[in-house]
């Protein structure tokens, strides 16, 4: 290694359990009868559903459409009827449910019409379109849609190219065991992704535990036509991380706020050139991916699974154990609890982690910081997460985002040191969200009060309006009064009309609603009624209010 | 329970630990120097303070047991009993304990909510309520002729009937009092140092005892427990105080190594500035907090009413932490180069 | 003596310039209070507090006029917002007007929906979408849950339903661990 590495800041030492997973060769799950494929496996919009019930579907159709810039299609993984388009559990820490087509596979896994892409060939926009179609996204976990990614934007080209086989997270093996078995396609992969971004510099990171997969991927580089330096990096957590990764390699960071493109360099996970490679050169959307199973289970490995596969399958298929507490999705480390083992396999799947009481003891109580700063000599950001942490705590969102919160990268390095156990990353997510809702909320605010100050405006020129056409009209018929003395009574009036037109209306509305069911008026609650006469009361007090300053205006 | 599902082992117990664990060289040099007296007043006040530590929370409605065997409330009640003058009363002790557990602890939040330094606070008062008491130091054994015997000294602490003579034959003024008195009596400094109670750098079986504070807290340096920054701020600030003055006029201010190895310096400087709950938490401000106590050490030293000034300069600096942890947040990964402080 | 008098009085002098020199450059620009309260409160324009929307509200709160606790809506988050930005002491919302309910948006049931425009009348924001004698429709995205379009309806068309919490609105919850909140369990 000709080249010079630098070194991230903060980052820990956990327990690696990775030779758990990674000694067993990759086996394909087998298919399941029933996918659940939710829309929004991706960062950005969820796909549209292109499909509905009874429809037949081919493995690798589209069955959702990317839903604007940044999203990505999803696809049906094996052949099968689709028995709903509706609400199911997904891996989500929270529980709730999100849209997804339910496939029944009909066993014959029968693909869709799919050929290789010419991607020299192909203009890059069209390529990339192409690859939203395929529905690639980023498979390290953040999944974002790995089109977006591939586009270089203004300065037309990326210069350097880092491909990410860091995976610093402890019990996961799924990226090492594709470098291991598959180098040669992830550097195909890596040939697609610097054909895009017109890379000249090409680094491949992997941490210095996986000597098989750097043995594998040196072998690979060097069959390659172009230049990737596999570069060995000293193992620490959280070393898999972009920024980590990019700083170790580079010795540069990325700004704070900006995305790392801005200093020309982009960063892809190893299991993203993968996928890559068999989009372009077989045409093969995104319908699979490497998951490890491991922890509390008989047989930890690896398997290729279809996305939509019931995560309980692949547990029973590394053969479940008594004493089973809970399963992650993910690392010990940033991975999210599941609701249920129902939920499938998504794109954003690396790891089922099963965890036991042996594994994963219940985490002590947490007592009060002690300051003792051992949280911000461990952070990778350079963050002072002890004051993140007051901060959040008091609700004083303002100070935390002063002091970098967004900056955190979440990645638990704080809370792993803290000798007085705090969840400090729970509080960071606490907070975010909070600021975000705030913001959701501070915008729709903000949209109220300007439809509102419309409204008031246009009401005051819809009055100026009416004024002016009843002053015109007043001196016309004092004109016409003055030319015909005795042309009297009264025309029934307009507003006549219109009343008597209301409650005809209304009688046919009534006795249509006596046929339907009776909604919320009769038998009222003693407590609605009381709520529906506070409105009425409010109401009349406002067109009290309102009243008054209009009858004033229109006296004059 | 979101992420992360590993804990390293560390815990306050366990940071607790080591630190009473590497105050162990010095109460040993302690006994070995000035008889075991210490001893009964490290008993008594830790006793003390676990009682204190135990009725505060269940005053407060906090669980006793992972409080106590956090034993933050024993680290405070022994760094206050090191400083105490070994022979002090046993009122004394239990005045300074209570007074360090309940109000400069518990009456400030408890557990990592004190803005000062629990010992010092203890110590301080007593030093201005109780000046003549904290001046029973037990003489260095080195130069007594009879010393006391581990009943004697409890028998001195509960103010047992200890003839006057037999007291005075064993206690004596630390070097600082005993710089200041020969001071204010237009002494100079090398006149001073004749004296027997002074050694070659601090004083007799004072240097011994900073020696074995300093090892302990260069283990705990080691061990990550505490950081170099404020250790090393600390000395330096006395260092070059000390020095700058002794340079400018040798016969009226001790010289910078005498200042090192006076008594509380190196114990203040490892095991009391080092308090994190009490000290800023910046690396920059860490070094400042650490300087500036060193640097008001000497000065109250030499023109404040006390004779030692590790407490209230610790004490004073422990004021200034938010002011100073706001002006030297550090820059973060991808920050501008010079980060603005945040706003108040 | 003199001198000394002397030097107090240039002190003061030195200081009271700095402190108007630094008044006048520090100033803090424009928006007067009543645009600050305003953007505090939640807008949505329901008329609770008495008032006929929110920045009629927040006038009278800068004049003097009116309490701060007046606004379900904002609940008590907001009252405090308030009483922050104001300097005083909060206090608790003042339930006569209303107490503080789940955001929700109105539906109208489209097949009782008659066209009388009633609500669109009635609609702070414009946020019924409908012509006369066609059936309406709430746009959701602009609806601020105020309930005024309610009892205007003839024919008791419209209800409101609370947002439910989905995916993409999801937050999370304050983490609840720290050692006094669990005091209960503990063997102690
Ligand atoms: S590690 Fe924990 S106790 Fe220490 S400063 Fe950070 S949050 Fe506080
Ligand atoms: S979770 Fe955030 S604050 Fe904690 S160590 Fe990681 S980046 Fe720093
Ligand atoms: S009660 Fe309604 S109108 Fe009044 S301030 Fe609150 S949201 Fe606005
Ligand atoms: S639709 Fe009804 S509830 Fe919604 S803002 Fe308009 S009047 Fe208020």
């Amino acid at each position: 290694m000709s080249r010079e590495l630098f070194k991230f800041k903060g980052g820990v030492h956990p327990p690696e359990h990775k030779a758990e997973s990674n000694a067993r060769p990759v086996r394909a799950a087998p298919l399941p009868k029933k996918l659940v494929i939710p829309l929004r496996q991706h960062i950005g919009s969820p796909a549209k559903p292109l499909v509905s019930v009874g429809d037949r579907v081919l493995k690798g159709q589209m069955i959702g459409e990317a839903d604007g810039t940044i999203s990505a299609a999803v696809h049906a993984s094996s052949s099968g009827i689709v028995s709903a388009v509706d609400q199911q559990p997904v891996p989500h820490i929270s529980g709730l449910p999100d849209l997804c087509i339910s496939i029944e596979t009909d066993g014959r896994d029968e693909w869709v019409e799919h050929r290789p892409l010419d991607y020299r060939a192909l203009a890059p926009a069209d390529l990339r379109i192409r690859l939203r179609d395929l529905g690639l996204a980023g498979l390290g976990g953040a999944v974002f849609p790995s089109a977006v990614k591939l586009d270089p934007g203004a300065a037309q080209h990326c210069p350097t190219l880092i491909i990410n086989g860091g995976e610093c997270e402890p019990w996961i093996t799924c990226d090492d065991v594709l470098m291991r078995t598959r180098a040669d396609e992830i550097l195909q992969g890596v040939a697609i992704m610097r054909h895009l971004l017109g890379s000249t510099e090409i680094l491949v990171g992997i941490e210095d535990n996986k000597p098989e997969a750097i043995a594998a991927m040196q072998a690979a580089a060097a069959r390659m036509d172009f230049a990737a330096e596999i570069m060995v990096v000293p193992a620490r957590y959280p070393g898999g991380g972009a920024k980590q990764m990019i700083q170790v390699l580079t010795g540069r960071e990325v700004p704070s706020g900006k995305l790392s493109t801005d200093i020309g360099i982009q960063v892809f996970n190893v299991g993203t050139a993968y996928a890559l490679a068999r989009a372009v050169h077989h045409g093969e959307p995104l319908i699979s991916r490497l998951v490890t199973v491991t922890g509390h289970v008989l047989r930890p490995q690896n398997f290729e699974v279809l996305i939509g596969t019931p995560m309980h399958a692949l547990i029973t298929l590394a053969g479940d154990r008594d004493g089973t507490t809970g399963v992650l999705m993910g690392g010990p480390m940033m991975g999210m609890p599941m609701p249920n083992l129902d939920v499938p396999v998504v794109k954003a799947t690396n790891c089922i982690l099963v965890q036991s009481a042996e594994l994963f003891p219940p985490l002590p109580k947490a007592l009060p910081c002690i300051r003792c700063t051992r949280c911000a000599d461990a952070c990778p950001a350079e963050l002072q997460p002890q004051e993140l942490f007051r901060f959040a705590k008091a609700g004083d969102f303002g100070r935390a985002q002063e002091y970098h919160l967004f900056d955190c990268i979440e990645c638990g390095c704080c809370s792993y040191v803290c000798p007085s156990h705090i969840p400090l990353v729970d509080f960071y997510r606490y907070a975010k969200s909070e600021i975000w809702t705030r913001e959701k909320d501070k915008r729709a605010a903000d949209l109220a009060r300007e439809r509102h100050e419309f409204r008031q405006f246009r009401q005051e020129r819809e009055k100026k309006e009416k004024a002016e056409k009843l002053a015109a009209k007043a001196q016309a018929k004092r004109a016409e009064l003055a030319a015909a003395p005795d042309a009297g009574g009264a025309a029934p009036s307009e507003a006549d009309a219109k009343k008597a037109l209301i409650a005809a209306a209304l009688a046919r509305a009534q006795a249509k609603k006596a046929e339907t069911a009776p909604k919320n008026t009769d038998h009222l609650p003693p407590g609605t009624q009381r709520e529906i006469e506070e409105i009425e009361a409010r109401r009349a007090k406002i067109r009290e209010l309102a009243r008054q300053p209009l009858e004033s205006d229109e006296k004059p | 329970m979101p992420s992360p599902f590993i804990l390293d082992r560390s815990s306050v117990t366990q940071v607790m630990a080591w630190v009473l664990a590497a105050l162990l060289p010095g109460i040993a040099v302690y006994v070995w120097a000035f008889g075991p007296g210490i001893l009964v007043t490290l008993a008594l006040a830790t006793v003390t303070a676990l009682a204190a530590e135990a009725a505060m929370l269940k005053a407060r409605g906090y669980p006793a047991k992972p409080f106590l065997a956090d034993l933050s409330a024993i680290v405070t009640a022994w760094l206050l009993a090191l400083s105490l003058p070994s022979l002090a009363p046993w009122w004394l002790i239990v005045t300074g304990t209570l007074f360090a557990i309940v109000v400069a602890k518990h009456l400030y939040g408890g557990l990592g909510q004190n803005i000062f330094n629990p010992a010092m606070v203890g110590y301080a008062v007593l030093i201005v309520s109780f000046p003549a008491q904290m001046t029973q130091w037990a003489a260095p054994l080195e130069l007594t002729s009879a010393p006391l015997t581990l009943a004697q000294s409890a028998a001195v602490i509960f103010g047992g009937d200890v003839p006057k003579a037999t007291l005075d034959a064993v206690t004596m003024a630390t070097p600082l009092d005993a710089l200041r008195t020969g001071l204010l009596q237009q002494h100079t400094v090398d006149e001073i140092m004749a004296q027997p109670i002074f050694g070659h750098y601090g004083g007799v079986g004072f240097e011994w005892l900073a020696a074995a504070f300093l090892l302990g807290g260069l283990v705990l340096w080691a061990l990550r427990i505490v950081g170099w920054q404020v250790p090393l701020a600390f000395l330096a600030g006395i260092w070059l105080t000390a020095g700058f003055l002794h340079f400018f006029d040798a016969g009226r201010f001790g010289a910078p190594w005498f200042h090192l190895f006076a008594p509380s310096v190196m114990l203040g400087a490892f095991f009391i500035a080092t308090d994190p709950v009490s000290g800023a938490t910046t690396p920059r401000g860490k070094l400042i907090f650490g300087f500036g106590a060193g640097f008001l050490t000497v000065v109250i030293r030499t023109w404040g009413g006390y004779p030692d000034g590790v407490a209230f300069a610790i004490l004073l600096m422990n004021l200034c932490v938010p002011l100073i942890d706001q002006y030297t947040q550090p820059r973060i990964y991808g920050g501008a180069k010079k980060t603005k402080a945040p706003s108040a | 003596m003199l001198a000394a008098i002397l030097v107090m009085a240039g002190i003061a002098v030195a200081i009271g310039l700095a402190l108007g020199w630094s008044a006048i450059r520090f100033k803090v620009e424009g928006n007067p209070l009543a645009e600050k309260i305003d953007a505090i409160l939640p807008q949505t324009q329901c008329g609770q507090c008495g008032f006929l929307g929110c920045r009629p509200y927040a006038e009278a709160i800068a004049k003097g006029e009116a309490d701060i606790n007046l606004c379900p809506p904002g609940g008590e988050e907001g009252v405090k917002k308030l009483a922050d930005l104001l300097g005083v002491e909060p206090k608790p919302l003042d339930e006569t007007h209303g107490a503080p309910k789940p955001k929700s948006v109105a539906f109208i049931d489209e097949q009782t929906c008659i066209g009388c425009t009633l609500c669109i009348q009635a609609c702070p924001v414009d946020a019924i979408s409908g012509a006369a004698k066609q059936m309406h429709t709430i746009i959701a995205a602009e609806c601020t849950g105020c309930e005024l379009c309610l009892p205007p309806c003839p024919v008791d068309c419209i209800t409101m339903v609370p947002i439910a919490e989905d995916l993409p609105h999801w937050k999370w919850k304050h983490p609840v661990v720290m050692l006094k909140q669990v005091s209960g369990d503990s063997s102690a």
